[in-house]
């Protein structure tokens, strides 16, 4: 067994120096009814490396690679090339293999690392402070609602129609518990402004509410100008809560907190972390310097040693349930710390010249593949402003068009289908993401196959 | 603070106090390098990674572009490399020695985990690709959610929870739904004292009122307090068994009895499944809904605080409460079921077709999910690792890794309960982790100090102060992936730095001395928090 050094001459002078007789004699405690007499059956024994590694690999030969075909999904998961440096780096078992750094003296390595980030992401964030990562965007968006009850006091949260409905469906799972109000609306495929909702939210904000949650770009690639809705919700004693599932887009556009966003989450996946099949993802967490003790999560804050040298350590834990137990901020403990390293290594390596140069490749690439994808007939492009993601209407419904796209070979978007089933006025609706990965020739292919899947009638 | 052009800080190196770490020119003791932020070592705008030519194209962004800088430094490749690499020396990690977290499970992660995880067929696909085009990916999660429901003997698993404590909060939002089906609003959880601080908080933030039971002079819930405790308004309780004080809690099928007689349900914390996977199944002992920690368990890597992942398997009765999305198995065929919320709708019961084998997972017969707790669906990275730790050890491996975890540490706990206190050693054997105090030690030593003494010795110290229900803990958990030889050797540092703390010696207040820093002032960070580094004439200004 590779993985366990003991030898069962080990074992046996153990037992003599506890004085047991067998290991069963240290399990005496358990009920006898509870003790399985031997292994647990209709379960497969050990097997070698080289079996496993041919058992998982026949499996994840299944599945379509995103890398090996024309490929356009996005909706909060988004394809970026990662330098090789990342992953070699994330592997290094002084990373790997260590635990949350509550030794600081010998966790400086991954304190640092983490000081690092935090600047980083508040920086790309606009604002002042961010923590050292919750488990996702979805969860960091229920995390920033709870946070702006507790500031404001207030329990009416509203959520504009361009977020992304699964963080919708986890606050509203949370908000059922806790009872939280959300003012919630279906987005509607709006020609120049898709998800769009402003005068709604506008309109909400009254003196029960704690915020307005709003995506920025949208769910469907949106984008607009928070500067307005910032002001009102102050206003009206409310908070703005921003939401960034594409981190690249900051490289281009104003950044959430420079429009007044007092608090802003979102999705860190697209740098460096990768599509993993939807997790592990890195959630983002920064807010203005006056809330930080109300934020949920880890901070790594500077100090300095015995010595007087500059070190690192966890900071303000009295949030945490650690400490604080029923009264926490949150109960988060483990958080995605080895995919906000490489998310902080790949903005290292791209740096503020970098992230612009490619953002600015994303959006051109994105700008041409609209422009194409409209001229296929009876294409409608929905989306005037955007960012690397926009929305197309389809003549027929756009999901067993990605279906039948995806049979040839090309991952051609997210239908809206399936991202709000049974909503027939989005049926139509197909959100294609470009970003550095797509080629030229990926989006002739893309146009080609929605084309012939659409005179096919595969959405009829 | 001085800089100069070439990133290093010449006054790193000019501290003149007692135990000054370095008369060297930069700061630097061989090895041991000093490394400045990236924030302090470029001037000018670096970056690491080349990008195509940009086409022209008239931007489509409203008006919104950047008009400020965003402040981030770039690196090129070998300066990167250099500086994560430099950073990752000043860690301490399991590939460099025994790492005695007690409850956290510090075991050998196996590469070929990584490698697994890593194959593109499972790395690079789309959480939202159809179906039909991640069979391998589905059938994957299908496989693992079957040995987690066979080897704890529950009825069905949920997988999307991203790490213990959201398993926890899993659990208790489907106790809560069970409870309110049936029209029974209770709200208040018990949780021992010896909890771990996710339990209350989790309770809380899924809008329970949390009431404490007390631990028994055994280091056990106190039944009968307990049970006094029961009524009509407890929805349940949340136990970690094995225990927190690394004991096993022998009257769990009482307390499962006597909770579900006064109508409650029983959540088990499985942070310490470690201790039994393989030899007990917790579906024979009345529990509900259990988390399992992937990242502890299953040998999935802590990356130096998460990702985890945290599955829960649940009781037949709490099934159907289940979150989504989940996958199911028609035959050849695996499908994921995700729908249920739509936004503006009332909720409605996710369409589900019959013919599957089993195991199952949760939700194959649920129309009442309590909806969904994440975007997508769980950590497929976490899962990959996980299946391949167990397929390697399979049923018989698995049995023998939680022989060998109670093995070893009954021997640190009977190899040094000579020396140091052991309040609960003398009630029989412990589980996976071996608890001491620092009873006994002189001239104002306490557990920090030991802790810090070990770290000298080349180790990273144990679980400090906790459990709350012992003065001074330290908790011990070597896992199964140490030699003889390694224990024998951290039993002789501990021993060593042991029979100093008891002997009063006052060097320990200063360890560690051979440590990349010495003891950091936490009170410092807390007064006076600097979370975000701030250029020199900014952080003067902020002053």
């Amino acid at each position: 067994m590779r993985y366990l050094p003991l030898a069962e001459a080990d074992r046996q002078a153990m037992l003599r120096a506890i004085g047991a007789t067998s290991v069963e004699d240290l399990f005496v405690d358990v009920p006898e009814s509870a003790r399985l007499p031997g292994k647990v059956e209709g379960l497969a024994d050990h097997a070698t490396e080289m079996a496993v590694e041919r058992q998982l690999g026949a499996l994840a030969r299944q599945n379509l690679v995103a890398g090996e075909v024309p490929f356009f999904l996005g909706c909060g998961a988004y394809k970026h090339h990662i330098p090789s440096s990342v992953d070699h780096l994330i592997q290094r078992g002084e990373f790997l293999t260590s635990y949350t750094p509550y030794q600081p003296e010998i966790a400086q390595g991954t304190l640092q690392a983490l000081f690092e980030f935090q600047t980083q992401v508040a920086r790309l964030y606009g604002c002042d402070v961010a923590n050292a990562s919750m488990y996702d965007g979805s969860t960091a968006c229920w995390e920033a609602i709870v946070m702006a009850r507790r500031i404001t006091k207030r329990g009416k949260a509203i959520l504009s129609a361009g977020l992304h409905p699964h963080y919708v469906s986890v606050a509203q799972t949370m908000a059922r518990f806790t009872g939280d109000r959300l003012d919630v609306a279906l987005p509607e495929l709006t020609a120049g402004a898709p998800g769009d909702d402003m005068e709604r939210l506008l309109a909400g904000i009254d003196g029960d509410t704690s915020a307005v949650v709003v995506q920025y770009p949208n769910i469907l690639g949106h984008v607009t100008d928070l500067s307005e809705l910032a002001e009102q919700a102050h206003a009206a004693g409310a908070l703005l809560i921003a939401v960034v599932t594409e981190p690249v887009a900051l490289g281009l556009v104003r950044s959430p907190g420079e429009m007044g966003a007092d608090i802003v989450v979102g999705e860190g996946q697209a740098i460096g972390v990768g599509l993993n099949f939807g997790g592990p993802y890195v959630g983002l967490f920064a807010c203005k310097e006056k809330f930080v003790r109300q934020m949920p999560g880890r901070l790594c804050g500077e100090t300095v040693d015995a010595d007087g040298n500059r070190g690192f350590v966890l900071t303000l834990s009295t949030r945490e349930q650690h400490i604080r137990r029923e009264k926490a901020t949150s109960n988060i403990c483990t958080n995605s710390g080895l995919c906000a390293l490489a998310f902080s290594i790949h903005m290292t390596l791209l740096g503020e010249k970098g992230l612009r140069q490619l953002a600015e490749l994303n959006h051109a690439k994105a700008v041409a593949a609209a422009d194409r994808l409209a001229h296929v007939p009876g294409v409608e492009l929905v989306s005037g402003a955007f960012f690397n993601e926009f929305t197309l209407r389809l003549p027929s419904e756009a999901r067993p068009v990605v279906r039948a796209m995806a049979d040839r070979g090309v991952l051609g978007g997210v239908s809206l289908g399936r991202l709000y089933p049974g909503v027939d006025a989005l049926a139509n609706g197909l959100v294609v993401a470009v970003t550095e990965t797509v080629t030229n020739e990926d989006v002739e292919a893309l146009a080609r196959a929605l084309e012939e899947c659409l005179m096919e009638g595969a959405g009829a | 603070m001085t800089k100069n052009p070439s990133g290093w800080r010449p006054d790193l190196g000019a501290a003149d106090s007692e135990g000054a770490r370095t008369g060297t020119f930069t700061g630097n003791r061989a090895l041991m390098l000093e490394e400045p932020l990236i924030f302090e070592m470029e001037e000018g705008g670096g970056t690491g990674v080349d990008f195509a030519e940009v086409p022209g194209v008239e931007s489509r962004l409203a008006g919104l572009e950047r008009n400020r800088p965003i402040g981030i430094p770039g690196l090129s490749e070998p300066q990167t490399v250099r500086h994560y690499t430099r950073l990752s020396r000043q860690n301490y990690a399991i590939d460099l020695g025994l790492f005695p977290l007690g409850s956290c499970t510090m075991k050998h992660n196996p590469r070929l985990n990584e490698k697994v995880a890593r194959m593109p067929g499972f790395a690079d696909i789309h959480p939202l690709q159809p179906a039909d085009t991640v069979q391998g990916a589905l059938a994957l999660i299908e496989m693992l959610g079957g040995w987690l429901v066979t080897l704890t003997g529950m009825h069905s698993v949920a997988m999307s929870p991203k790490a213990g404590a959201h398993g926890e909060l899993c659990g208790l939002l489907a106790m809560r739904a069970a409870l309110e089906a049936r029209g029974d609003a209770r709200e208040v959880i018990l949780v021992p004292e010896s909890a771990h601080g996710t339990n209350p908080a989790t309770a809380a933030f899924a809008g329970y009122r949390v009431e404490s039971i007390p631990a028994n002079e055994r280091g056990r819930v106190d039944l009968d307090a307990l049970t006094a405790r029961l009524g009509p308004d407890v929805a349940g309780v949340m136990i970690t068994n094995p225990n927190t004080c690394g004991l096993f809690e022998p009257d769990m099928l009482a307390i499962s009895e006597a909770v579900h007689a006064a109508g409650g349900l029983v959540y088990c914390d499985g942070a310490n499944f470690n201790a039994i996977v393989g030899r007990v199944r917790p579906g024979d002992l009345g529990i509900d809904a259990m988390h399992i920690n992937l990242h502890k368990t299953f040998s999935t890597p802590h990356g130096g605080g998460g990702p985890g992942s945290g599955p829960v398997v649940f009781s037949e009765a709490l099934t159907p409460f289940a979150p989504l999305p989940f996958v199911e198995r028609l035959g050849n065929h695996f499908a994921l079921v995700e729908e249920e919320h739509v936004v503006g709708r009332a909720p409605r019961g996710p369409a589900v077709s019959g013919g599957h084998g089993d195991p199952m997972l949760a939700g194959q017969h649920h129309g009442s999910s309590f909806g969904r707790m994440t975007a997508f669906h769980g950590q497929m990275g976490m899962f990959t690792r996980a299946m391949a730790y167990i397929l390697s050890h399979g049923a018989d491996g698995l049995r023998q890794v939680s022989g060998d975890a109670v093995l070893n540490a009954n021997y640190i706990l009977r190899q040094l309960e000579d020396v140091l206190d052991a309040p609960f050693a003398a009630s029989g054997p412990c589980m996976h982790e071996a608890l001491f105090s620092d009873k006994g030690f002189q001239g104002g030593l306490t557990t920090l100090d030991l802790a810090k003494g070990l770290i000298d010795e080349g180790y990273h110290p144990m679980t400090m102060y906790f459990p709350l229900v012992v003065h001074g803990s330290m908790l011990v958990e070597p896992t199964e992936t140490e030699s003889k030889a390694a224990l024998d050797q951290f039993i002789g540092a501990l021993r060593s730095v042991a029979e100093r703390a008891k002997a009063g010696d006052q060097s320990l207040k200063a360890a560690p001395v051979h440590a990349p820093r010495r003891r950091l002032d936490e009170t410092l960070a807390a007064r006076k928090p600097v979370l975000v580094y701030r250029e020199p004439e900014q952080a003067q200004a902020a002053e």
